[in-house]
């Protein structure tokens, strides 16, 4: 994984595993902390406490097909090589809350990335799930939510090619609106 | 160009809602990029993109786009099934946004099966 969009891609798709409905992606960029931060927050199954030891341990999956689950100690390893830390919060029945952390100026912290590909192909490929995009750049913030497209839309469907081009169109201007250079 | 606004929203609704009565937008076409964790690092998002800008281009409504997880056959990522309705569904191994422009345009306009990235025919079976 070369950039941070795919790693949020890989933990929002576990998310929908779990069963989210609201999957909520928080990004923080602050020069002056000198910090980037990367919340990905779901109202899903959750875990157990005996499972998040487990989660950081790549010869750990809930996957039968394969035995190896290597989402979250990608990202952790992500993180650390960018002076940055992996947290993990989640109750059963409560949903699951990953941050990263990573400083912004780390000559090893990984490019952002496209994040406009990363949430059409979300949105794309899980119609029935709800996602919260907030981006913030020192001073300035971008909010995408598709519960307000859902409102607007209603009966057609959210992953129909022209609603989705809007979506990229919307998503690609606000970006550069608050001009994220991470 | 002007800033994209929830009125272009309704408009865009309107217009898709005259189109829908026309054709009825059924469902001919299905296609599963594969989004484990593995799919994803060998550029799975990459192939979802190609494909939706695909469809947008071509303006079709019967295509239908869906992500499924890993299968198990993490070495061949990024995998992708086109389903076409009632023929077997194909798989396609090592994907890139070219190959899946390429079968975009011959299997699932064309209906031409694009054998050299064929890995398998058939659905998967899940343990």
């Amino acid at each position: 994984m070369l950039e941070l969009a795919a790693h949020i891609l890989d933990i929002a798709e576990n998310s929908i595993r779990a069963g989210a409905k609201l999957v909520e992606i928080n990004i923080n960029e602050s020069k002056i902390k000198d910090l980037l931060s990367i919340e990905i927050k779901d109202d899903g199954s959750g875990m157990t406490k005996e499972e998040i030891k487990k989660v950081g341990d790549p010869f750990y999956t809930t996957k039968t097909v394969r035995r190896v689950g290597l989402g979250i100690p990608l990202l952790t390893d992500a993180a650390q090589r960018a002076n940055g830390k992996l947290k993990l919060k989640s109750a059963k029945g409560k949903g699951t809350n990953v941050t990263a952390t990573f400083q912004l100026s780390h000559l090893d912290r990984q490019p952002i990335g496209n994040i406009t590909t990363t949430l059409v192909a979300l949105i794309a490929g899980n119609s029935h799930v709800d996602f919260i995009y907030k981006h913030r750049h020192n001073d300035r913030q971008f909010t995408f939510d598709t519960r307000q497209i859902r409102k607007e839309i209603d009966d057609l469907p959210i992953n129909h090619p022209e609603i989705l081009k809007y979506i990229r169109g919307v998503i690609g201007e606000g970006l550069q609106e608050i001009s994220t250079k991470a | 160009m002007a800033k994209l606004t929830i009125d272009d929203l309704k408009k865009i609704k309107e217009k898709v809602h005259k189109e829908m009565s026309l054709r009825d937008g059924e469902r001919r076409v299905r296609v599963t990029v594969h989004m484990g964790t593995c799919g994803i690092a060998s550029g799975a998002k990459e192939v979802m993109d190609t494909l939706l800008q695909e469809i947008e281009d071509a303006k079709v409504n019967d295509v239908f786009v869906t992500t499924s997880g890993c299968m198990g056959l993490c070495s061949r990522e990024p995998l992708v099934t086109v389903e076409i309705i009632n023929q077997e569904p194909i798989k396609y191994e090592y994907m890139n946004p070219n190959k899946m422009r390429q079968v975009f345009k011959r299997h699932i306009l064309a209906g031409e099966i694009q054998t050299p990235f064929v890995l398998a025919r058939g659905a998967e079976v899940t343990r």
